[in-house]
């Protein structure tokens, strides 16, 4: 009994100090958040360079003395540092995209992450580094009758520690009032004569050091990795959402939730653990839509307040263009090496990707950041059909459509009731959800490995048979979404899209026609999904993950929302980019992740957009 | 005249592809109360928005101390000694009565700075509730922080959008009297009004405005003593 | 003809009465109109009628049918069009489209994935348009319409429904002053022809005296006066509300002699 009891207090006790570490880097996610109103991708960077300047800095300190003054002075400056490079990013990008839509200063903060990871395994290398234990904490307390790290008990401290000098912080000085103050009410602290644009850098100070903090108080206890900054900004944005957006009080209450949530968890679901948080959250958020502390906005700011406008038809040019591309694709097994029709191949099933999310963000003003979930869920149906039940690849591709849409279906009920930022981190939280489940179901899935030998059937076995199978389904899948833009149920979208109140004025029930639109644009994506499944031979859990969906929004993104077909050469433009460079460079990421940010802010409408205006000006010169 | 402080010339302004503006002009002298009249929908807070910045000017001239403001952020217009208090107030209900002040904050120039002591001999009511939350004062105490937290910012003028709205008939003496408190201490204040009697009491000057333009321009006491000019405008 | 009954409305947010035992009634073809200063709860009143807030009591009769808390698009099917006072076109589609998505929901069409969007009701859109004035407008994309055109367009998508009751919220604010007069006028004809119920909200006093059959007026959420306009206009009650309390000036004089 006593030997239960003091495991059940060590599981809470570390329950606790992880609580503490998450919660001191949400803080700084919510601060940002709060004053901003910008979901900061990057705040997960700032994480893991405190953890790398810790590793470099703090050794280097105790080679002076070793004494715990000097590693935690070495704690502090790293996250001093890290709060430098905040108001570098402040000064550089986020003053050019605070009046931006949403999804762009998602996309533009993600594009830093892509930075951040090529320069950090440039500076530091691949390989994880491992830093020094904290002198005068490295010993063990007993506890009952179990041993318990000291480092750990004093992470327990260092949470409500940092609560309390963050709240000394708001209340008492002057900075921290004028933070509360524009937390509520920006506009308003400007008319008394209030300079945001210090306040904002000031805040992303803050924001950086924090998340730098949390990074360099981990070194004793995880290794630096390039890894670091995706992982923990996915449970930094669940913490901020289920505490309530911009509330501090309410991140501390929900990362103490999930803290112990993950440390109990583990001994009665020890498989889903991941997914029993995001649970929590999409729990949360139906619930409370606004977080347990969060309060409403006044008026959720539009997601996405430019998309496709009047889809007009084909022109004379536009039927030349896609009759020469469809040939082209058509012809390509003839001349092409397998190289190019492996990359013909893979374009078309991205191009399908692809449109489907566009379906949703162009059409729809719908911003899913986890698109991917439905083209990976798509791929694992088939290919499990295949491997695990041994049927042919057609009923198998048959069933990549229905997963995707099952679970579009599944995912969005709860979606679509959420507008703005919280509707894009539910889509983000149940992409993650589904990865969870694919990446710790081991024996269903095959867990990080994921799952070989899913080959298509003898007639579609070669590159150019698949190839032509490929084609097929993925320009009927395109043209029929196409088609449905086009009818009344894509104006009805692009209708609630515009405008949600008058569309409910005039008798269109928005909720369930955005529902319907998301389980459609998650059958396309899962489709797409089963294509690559068969024409990859083997599938891991990477395809449900993040990058792949920021992949998707990029291809949409080049191919410029606001046209029908943009993201068909977005996805071309892509993907044969991302072919050709990749193996060139070490630093891929760094290129995409700059390229991203430089569309955000000079290139939003995307090769569409420009190919709209090239033609404009070709009809305007042509004319009589 | 020579000791003007604000003038507005041709103001024009809206909000999205609506007009609501059609070439507003007033000027304000120096400790001069004007009391900008006219029913609900008018423009009068549009007016006092686009002077402060808060509304883009579409068109017009907006000089104040000498300068030509229109175009400049709130910021730097507040900064120029220029005070706002709006139509809702828009108290930070976070924060405590002192904190609210202290957002306020800014240094003088020239003249005696304004401190919480000072304000709270105008605000006797706000004294006994400093630390205590915005959120749980009444519309009255409220009125009252958000001129109180305006005057911490030291401002030559004063744009008081509605202060009389919504208040009982006892709160609306004291804020009659921080008005004239105001002009004693040599602030201009132009306020926009719907209740006539409180803009009497208080304002040298009038202007009535209707659909966004200016239909009476003249001193309040001729405005008061003309009861054709005054049906004429403001009543049904 | 009693076309809207409205009983006892009541409704509170927090520690604010927006609506206190709001009760009238509409006939066919009748403008009403609602005024008051602001914060009066004409808003919440409105809302209240056409299913955007929720009533905590009261009820919202349409035609001998109770209507108390539907979704405003069960309310729309009902034959209730609206108009809102910020207008809410859909701006990146254009004015002729903007009538034939209204008519495509009128007809329950707004599911249908086959059919082209575009060749829908082009011709009613079209005859609408022309109804309005607006017919050369068609082609014209929303965006780039003066307000006064856009408030013309709100009403054609409300008149799309074909609807028995029309709600208009402040249907000329933000108008240039020569417009308001007109968009009036044609309201007026449009519900006097086709027998539509008309509640608007106004500020303009012109409009609300040259076309209102009869007058609510709304202060901190009740009604305080309703009748024909001259009737309105005669009301000390109303007269006060609009100029002020007067005991204002003699009791700051007092105090000023009180004080030396």
């Amino acid at each position: 009994m006593s030997v239960e009891f003091s495991f059940l207090l060590v599981q809470a006790l570390s329950g606790l100090a992880s609580a503490s570490s998450l919660f001191i880097i949400a803080s700084g996610l919510t601060l940002v958040f709060g004053v901003t109103r910008i979901v900061n991708f990057a705040h997960g960077s700032f994480y893991m360079l405190g953890a790398y300047m810790a590793v470099t800095i703090v050794p280097w300190l105790l080679q002076i003395e070793r004494s715990p003054t000097l590693f935690f002075l070495g704690v502090l400056l790293s996250a001093f540092v890290v709060g430098l490079l905040g108001v570098a990013m402040e000064i550089l990008l986020l003053r050019r995209i605070y009046k931006v839509p949403e999804l762009f200063q998602l996309l533009a903060t993600f594009g830093v992450v892509l930075m951040v990871q090529d320069a950090v395994l440039h500076i530091w290398g691949p390989l994880d580094i491992s830093g020094p234990r904290a002198p005068g904490l490295r010993h063990g307390v007993m506890i009952l009758d179990q041993r318990f790290p000291a480092y750990e008990l004093f992470l327990i401290c260092a949470g409500p520690l940092v609560l309390g000098l963050l709240w000394l912080l708001m209340h008492k000085t002057r900075f921290g009032i004028l933070l509360r103050a524009a937390t509520r009410d920006r506009e308003m602290v400007g008319a008394l004569g209030v300079n945001q644009a210090l306040l904002f850098t000031g805040t992303l100070f803050l924001g950086a050091f924090l998340a730098g903090l949390g990074g360099a108080l981990q070194i004793p206890r995880v290794a630096a990795s390039a890894q670091m900054d995706l992982s923990i900004i996915t449970e930094a944005f669940v913490v901020t959402v289920i505490g309530g957006m911009g509330s501090i009080g309410g991140a501390f209450l929900a990362a103490l939730l999930i803290g112990q949530l993950q440390a109990f968890g583990v001994l009665i679901f020890p498989k889903i653990t991941l997914v029993l948080v995001f649970l929590l959250m999409a729990l949360v958020l139906v619930v409370k839509p606004w977080g347990l502390l969060g309060r409403p906005e006044a008026a959720p700011p539009s997601a996405m307040p430019e998309g496709i406008a009047s889809p007009r038809g084909f022109g004379v040019l536009d039927k030349i263009l896609a009759v020469l591309a469809l040939l082209l694709a058509a012809m390509l097994p003839l001349f092409g090496d397998a190289y190019a029709v492996k990359v013909a191949t893979e374009v078309l099933i991205f191009a399908l990707a692809a449109f489907s999310l566009n379906f949703l963000v162009g059409n729809g003003g719908i911003v899913s950041f986890g698109h991917a979930a439905y083209f990976g869920l798509g791929a694992y149906a088939s290919a499990l059909m295949v491997t695990r039940l041994g049927l042919p690849m057609e009923p198998a591709l048959l069933a990549a459509p229905l997963a995707g849409g099952f679970f579009a279906a599944l995912f969005g009920y709860f979606i679509v009731r959420l507008q703005g930022i919280y509707l894009a981190m539910l889509t983000l939280a149940f992409a993650q959800i589904a990865y969870a489940v694919c990446f710790q179901w081991v024996e269903v899935t095959g867990g990080d490995n994921g799952i070989v030998g899913v080959w298509p059937s003898t007639w579609a076995a070669s590159r150019s048979a698949y190839h032509y199978l490929v084609l097929v389904a993925a320009v009927l899948g395109i043209f029929a979404l196409r088609h449905v833009i086009y009818a009344p149920f894509g104006a009805s979208l692009r209708a609630a899209r515009d405008s949600s109140a008058r569309a409910e004025a005039i008798g269109i029930d928005v909720r369930a026609h955005r529902w319907l639109g998301f389980t459609i644009a998650g059958a396309a994506a899962g489709l797409a999904g089963g294509l690559y499944a068969f024409s990859k031979g083997s599938i891991d859990p990477t395809l449900l993950g993040i990058p792949l969906s920021v992949d998707f929004l990029a291809m949409i993104l080049l191919g410029g929302m606001q046209s029908v077909m943009g993201p068909v050469l977005g996805a071309a433009a892509f993907h044969s980019i991302k072919d050709i460079f990749m193996p060139l460079t070490d630093h891929w990421r760094f290129l995409l992740g700059a390229a991203i940010i430089a569309l955000v802010l000079i290139f939003p409408r995307g090769l569409g957009g420009a190919y709209a205006s090239l033609r404009a000006r070709f009809a305007r010169g042509g004319a009589p | 005249m020579a000791d003007t402080v604000l003038e507005v010339d041709g103001l024009r302004a809206g909000y999205g592809p609506a007009e609501i503006l059609f070439g507003v002009s007033l000027r304000l002298a120096k400790g001069e109360v004007a009391a900008l009249m006219g029913r609900n929908g008018a423009g009068k807070s549009t007016t006092l928005k686009a002077i402060m910045g808060l509304l883009p000017p579409r068109g017009g001239r907006v000089v104040f101390g000498g300068r030509e403001i229109a175009g400049l952020p709130a910021f730097r217009i507040a900064r120029l000694g220029l005070g706002y208090v709006p139509e809702d107030r828009r108290i930070f209900t976070d924060l405590t009565v002192a904190e609210n002040l202290e957002v306020g904050r800014r240094a003088a120039r020239g003249h005696t700075a304004w401190t919480p002591e000072r304000l709270f001999a105008i605000f006797p009511n706000l004294a006994a509730m400093r630390g205590r939350r915005a959120a749980a004062m009444s519309g009255g105490e409220q009125q009252m922080l958000a001129i109180a937290r305006t005057l911490m910012g030291n401002p030559d003028a004063v744009l008081l959008d509605e202060p009389s709205e919504g208040l009982a008939p006892v709160i609306l003496e004291l804020m009659a009297e921080a008005v004239l408190s105001m002009k004693r201490e040599g602030i201009a204040v132009l306020l926009s009004e719907q209740n006539f009697d409180f803009a009497a009491a208080v304002a040298d000057h009038a202007y009535v405005i209707e659909r966004g333009e200016i239909h009476y321009d003249g001193t309040m006491a001729a405005l008061e003593a003309d009861p054709v000019l005054r049906a004429q405008h403001l009543t049904l | 003809m009693t076309l809207l009954v409205v009983e006892n409305l009541n409704k509170r947010f927090g520690g604010v009465v927006a609506a206190r035992n709001v009760s009238f009634a509409l006939a066919a073809g009748e403008m009403l109109a609602m005024i008051g200063p602001n914060g009066a709860g004409k808003s919440t009143s409105f809302n209240m009628v056409g299913g955007q807030l929720r009533p905590d009591s009261g009820r919202v009769v349409l035609a001998g049918q109770d209507i108390t808390g539907l979704p405003p698009r069960a309310i729309c099917r009902l034959g209730v069009g609206r108009s809102f006072q910020v207008a809410q076109p859909f701006l990146s589609v254009s004015v002729l489209e903007n009538l034939q998505m209204a008519l495509i929901a009128h007809a329950g069409r707004t599911r249908d994935m086959i059919s082209r969007a575009d060749a829908l009701f082009r011709d009613e859109a079209l005859g609408l348009l022309a109804e309005l004035g607006m017919a050369d407008a068609a082609a014209r994309p929303m965006n780039t319409l003066a307000y006064g055109d856009v408030k013309r367009v709100e009403l054609a998508i409300a008149l799309a429904g074909k609807p028995r009751l029309l709600l208009m919220d402040e249907p000329t604010a933000g108008m240039a002053p020569g417009e308001r007069a007109a968009l009036m006028r044609l309201v007026a004809a449009i519900a006097r022809r086709s027998s539509i119920g008309v509640l608007f909200t106004e500020h303009d006093m012109d409009a609300v005296f040259a076309h209102a059959d009869r007058i609510l007026v709304l202060v901190r959420g009740e009604i305080i006066a309703a009748g024909s306009p001259e009737e309105v206009r005669a009301n000390p009650e109303v007269q006060r509300v609009y100029l002020g309390t007067s005991g204002l000036r003699a009791a700051l004089r007092a105090r000023a002699a009180a004080h030396g």
